[in-house]
């Protein structure tokens, strides 16, 4: 499976990353080498065998529903790089 | 039938909607995070560090939350799911502060169900359930403060939802109405979501196409977004699918597309084309780890659940004798269900349940009073319907007494105390009443006894009068026709 | 007096409880420390005051009788863990500036014991990379370097070279596929990456979720199990955390291992295997076998797709992972004309090139119409990964292998920085471990021609370190390895 500038630049924008137009082909290429290694994959048979989402198979475990955090707005938005009247701010944007 | 039959031009076509409704959970904490989910708090104060997706914050699973969600799938009669995973659904967006939701995916805690609704003709219909996941709720973005400025407050981010999509079983908007009525109803009694539409706390999405009557196959539909009360939903849809006939008799062809309704036109409006939707990578959520139930829980869940609209309709009809239509009014809405109960415990229920509908209703729709704000107690109701049903007042004098009642609030046998309204069934005393009537008008006996029978209403009137409303009338009617002959 | 940094953590724990010097006078010496040997960039942010602070409330503590394990031990945090107060960043741009209003449960379990914190250790950004070299700080420096400047090792190349050049006393890494255990042997020190789920994840900032644990980098292997013992424990903050016994992993040092079965897999004689590392790796069966071990082969069959598997898992979850980094919250903001770009532009700064390349890989992986053929196969290999362990673990106890294939390599290696695969494969050893969720750990073994240190890796089953511990311990002694720098 080979990789086009037209996936390139759809998965850049699913992740939210620019890929400046002069590094594009090479950005494609190197995209290109892992995918083909990673290929390699597909000589393994894997019929009937269950994907391994977390090594800890067993139930999680329930929280109990009593309220422990909050009240705290002054270290929620004490990192924000904008925020007005108690909220986070974004410059407004019409879509 | 029920189904909404369009006339094209050549031939008939009919409506095909599901819905995908979510209902905010009610808990004291958020699905995945310890901070509290009360509505109406200061900006960002109901907001812990996972709340924000502060760096290596994590999620962990609210018990109540699960609880919340089976008991309203086993309310569907829908399939409890003992395993039960959990994913991510990735997309960016201001209000959505992980840039994932944590959702349910492949494997939904509940699975299929079904819920009979019924219809005005008298008919049911049942309406298939496809699942029911529970998820994450978002941000609220805030436009209106500023004109240059979004503002967010994460308040809301991370309550509790649940989705419930339904099969497109739908074929009218009445049928839509009754559904979300039905379904309100059931999360109300089982008090696992307040069932808001207005405020938000349940939204509906309806997705709508249209076929000529005998098509098999669906054709592409319309989802219409975030409708805000069951008026809407209904009018919503009747709208789209007369829209969408509009466009096909037109030449026209439908897409796939998400559009919005506007109350106040009463038009739905493009919003944008499926293929423009985001692609959401879902994969199983690293963080969470599978939710298996053990049948004890399961168990302990369903010896705790409240009796349903349906159960308790057919108990009021079995055992309390009402009709079906009295008992459906009655049981739509949990509180006036226990109002009822209240009320006629140990009286008569029919009767009270005629008072309720009629007096009551009246009543708290003349004053714009909720049920909880009514000045007459469910108890006081009762002894109302028991004072007139023992013969202590007439009915008469009750619409009175509960007039008084609903001014006062006081309590009906006190009110016919001081008010000295007992009826009077001592036949002496009424006796005594008559002789002195026929003594004093010896014309209308003598008419009476002519054949002028009609007058017996004056006469019984003559001695209400007297006794200024409080004698029997069946005891009056049967001295009257004694001393008259 | 001698040099206090040449204290191993249980001999200063026994030096400030006999009072030979002072918890205060301890700290110092590691500062001065720190201070003179600033050119290998190892901390990206001091907290020395705050230390000295913490080492007087220690010695009073101590003065007192009383005092946790690591009461007045200095030790260096990698830049991962979110520290309340003291700016973490995860050595990227994007987050630089950013101060946590919170503590990570690992760290908040050291501080309990009574260590201190001399500052926040280098590492590559966001813990991705195997020589330190994507810091947004620059690398950090193996203090075995002689001409050339050589790399740490990675992700936690600060940690390494911190211990390893006696800037502080011990130090916590993280390791999702070798992160801990290829600095450690790059640096001549050792390090244990736990069993999943036996450190709480609650406060370090994710890369791979279902991969990252913390662990201890440490002077011996002594100092890692008092270090662990101090880290480790359930979590119901952390819901993938494990609820399992914690035994006192300093019980496990007897260096008594007679009987036990060491297997060797037969598929890690890779090609291209260094024949120093291959060496030392038959040194390393015989010393273990002079010790009365069992030396057993086992097969890994599945070996050579681990690397495969893992730049599958690893990026997919760190795609979605960084996601929350959008410059809305906290940290790197530039703005946009919409809110999409903001978001572009906020990222796109933010990141350096390996982030962005991992996001772009794990994106891809989990788009739709390749998450079958990449991620979920990937999944599918990595059952049978781990349950190659689970049989080659029914042959024997521990297993042995090289950490890394090679020894520390220069600063700006032309081939690794053209080619990001070749810098992957270094990870060969560590991938399948950390995939297999087992514990593992890598202690020096000796130095190759180029007087660089190597490492041996001794893998566990899961959750029993104890074993790992009893193994290192003997290899430790009759590899006799001059500790630290």
């Amino acid at each position: 499976m080979s990789i086009d500038i037209e996936t390139v630049d759809k998965i850049a924008f699913l992740s939210r990353l620019k890929i400046e137009d002069n590094v594009k082909d090479a950005t494609k290429e190197e995209f290109n080498k892992i995918i083909q290694w990673v290929d390699q994959l597909k000589e393994v048979k894997t019929d009937n065998v269950e994907p391994l989402i977390s090594v800890n198979e067993n139930s999680i475990q329930l929280r109990e529903d009593e309220v422990t955090q909050g009240q705290c707005s002054k270290e929620i938005l004490a990192n924000a790089p904008m925020k007005e009247y108690g909220y986070f701010a974004v410059p407004k944007v019409v879509e | 039938m029920s189904a909404l039959i369009l006339k094209g031009k050549n031939n008939d076509w009919e409506m095909i909607c599901g819905l995908e409704i979510h209902c905010q959970i009610i808990s004291k904490s958020k699905i995945y995070s310890p901070s509290s989910t009360a509505y109406g708090s200061d900006v960002n104060e109901n907001v812990s560090f996972i709340d924000v997706a502060m760096p290596g914050m994590l999620p962990s699973l609210n018990k109540e939350c699960v609880r919340q969600a089976l008991k309203t799938g086993i309310a569907l009669n829908a399939k409890v799911n003992k395993y039960s995973a959990f994913a991510r659904k990735n997309y960016f967006y201001a209000d959505l502060p992980q840039g994932y939701q944590i959702t349910q995916d492949k494997f939904p805690i509940i699975g299929e169900g079904v819920v009979k609704i019924e219809l005005e003709n008298g008919e049911t219909k049942e309406i298939g359930i496809e699942r029911l996941h529970i998820e994450q709720d978002t941000a609220k973005s805030i436009h209106d403060i500023s004109p240059t400025k979004t503002f967010i407050d994460f308040n809301r981010a991370g309550v509790g939802l649940m989705e419930l999509v339904t099969k497109p079983d739908f074929r009218s908007p009445e049928e839509v109405g009754a559904f979300l009525r039905k379904l309100r109803s059931i999360v109300r009694y089982l008090g696992t979501c307040d069932g808001n539409m207005d405020e938000g706390s349940m939204r509906c999405d309806a997705s709508v196409s249209i076929r000529p009557v005998g098509e098999k196959e669906f054709r592409p539909r319309a989802e219409i977004k975030n409708v805000n009360s069951v008026k809407f939903a209904c009018q919503a849809v009747e709208y789209e699918a007369k829209r969408q006939l509009e466009l096909y008799e037109s030449g026209g062809s439908m897409e796939q597309e998400s559009r919005q309704f506007d109350p106040v036109s009463g038009e739905t409006k493009f919003m944008r084309k499926k293929e423009y939707a985001h692609e959401y990578r879902y994969f199983p959520e690293p963080d969470l780890l599978p939710l298996v139930l053990t049948d004890e829980f399961i168990a302990e869940i369903k010896a705790d659940m409240v009796e349903l609209p349906d159960a308790k309709k057919e108990r009021f009809v079995k055992e309390l004798g009402l009709t079906p239509y009295d008992a459906k009014v009655i049981c739509e809405n949990k509180e006036t269900a226990e109002f009822f109960e209240k009320a006629a415990k140990g009286h008569d229920a029919k009767k009270v349940a005629n008072w309720l509908m009629g007096d009551f209703f009246a009543m708290l729709n003349e004053k714009k009073l909720t049920l909880e704000q009514s000045p007459i107690s469910a108890e006081n109701l009762g002894e109302l319907v028991e004072l007139v049903t023992s013969n202590v007042i007439n009915g008469k004098t009750a619409k009175d007494v509960f007039e008084i009642m609903a001014e006062t609030g006081e309590n009906p046998t006190k009110i016919v105390e001081e008010k000295g309204l007992k009826q009077v069934t001592d036949t002496g005393a009424i006796e005594k009443i008559i002789d002195e009537i026929i003594a004093s008008n010896p014309d209308n006996v003598a008419a009476y006894k002519a054949g002028k029978t009609n007058l017996m209403g004056w006469f019984v009137g003559q001695v209400m009068k007297a006794s200024q409303g409080k004698a029997n009338p069946g005891v009056v009617n049967q001295i009257l026709s004694k001393k008259l002959v | 007096m001698t040099d206090l940094t040449k204290l191993t953590i249980a001999q200063a724990r026994d030096g400030l409880k006999n009072k030979d010097f002072t918890a205060v006078e301890l700290t110092q010496a590691y500062i001065e420390n720190m201070k003179a040997k600033r050119e290998l960039n190892a901390f990206v942010c001091e907290s020395t005051d705050k230390a000295l602070e913490q080492a007087k409330q220690s010695q009073e503590k101590i003065e007192k009788g009383l005092g946790g394990d690591l009461e007045g031990i200095p030790l260096g945090v990698k830049d991962l863990f979110c520290t309340k107060g003291i700016e973490t960043t995860a050595c990227s741009n994007f987050l630089k500036g950013f101060v946590p209003p919170y503590e990570s449960t690992v760290t908040s379990k050291l501080l309990d014991a009574g260590a201190l914190f001399l500052g926040k250790l280098n590492m590559d950004e966001f813990a991705m990379g195997g020589s330190n070299e994507t810091s947004a700080f620059g690398p950090a420096i193996n203090p075995w370097s002689k001409d050339v400047r050589l790399v740490a090792g990675g992700s936690s190349g600060g940690s390494a070279a911190a211990v390893s050049a006696r800037m502080c006393a011990g130090a916590t890494g993280t390791d999702t596929g070798g992160s801990i255990r290829q600095p450690s042997a790059f640096c001549g020190v050792t390090g244990i990456k736990p069993t999943y789920g036996r450190c709480s994840r609650y406060g370090v900032i994710a890369f791979a979720s279902s991969l990252d644990q913390a662990g201890p980098i440490g002077k011996d292997v002594r100092d890692c199990a008092i270090m662990l013992k101090n880290m480790a424990g359930y979590d119901a903050k952390d819901a993938t955390s494990a609820k399992v016994d914690m035994p006192d992993f300093e019980k496990f040092l007897s260096g008594d291992i007679k009987g036990m079965r060491i297997g060797i897999p037969k598929e890690y004689r890779v090609e291209g295997l260094n024949e120093e590392v291959a060496s030392y790796w038959d040194k390393a069966a015989e010393m273990l076998k002079d010790k009365g071990a069992e030396i057993v082969e086992v097969s890994l069959p599945h070996t050579k797709y681990a690397l495969a598997t893992y730049y599958i898992i690893a990026p997919a979850e760190a795609s979605s992972n960084l996601a929350r980094y959008d410059g809305l919250r906290y940290g790197n903001r530039v703005d946009g004309n919409s809110i999409d770009e903001m978001y572009i532009n906020s990222r796109t700064q933010g990141f350096g090139k390996e982030v962005k390349r991992r996001i772009m890989v794990g994106t891809y992986v989990l788009s739709a119409g390749y998450y079958d053929a990449y991620f979920l196969k990937a999944q599918k290999v990595r059952r049978l990964i781990r349950d190659d362990f689970v049989k080659a673990f029914e042959k024997c106890d521990v297993i042995l292998t090289p950490t890394s294939p090679v020894a520390a390599f220069p600063v700006g290696d032309k081939k690794m920085q053209e080619d990001p695969i070749a810098m992957w494969l270094n990870d060969i050893y560590t991938v399948s471990v950390s995939l297999a969720g087992l514990p593992a750990m890598s202690l020096p073994i000796g130095l190759n021609k180029d007087g660089l240190p190597l490492g041996m890796q001794i893998i566990g089953k899961a959750f029993d370190e104890q074993s790992v511990f009893e193994v290192a311990s003997a290899l430790e002694k009759q590899a006799g390895f001059e500790g630290v720098k």
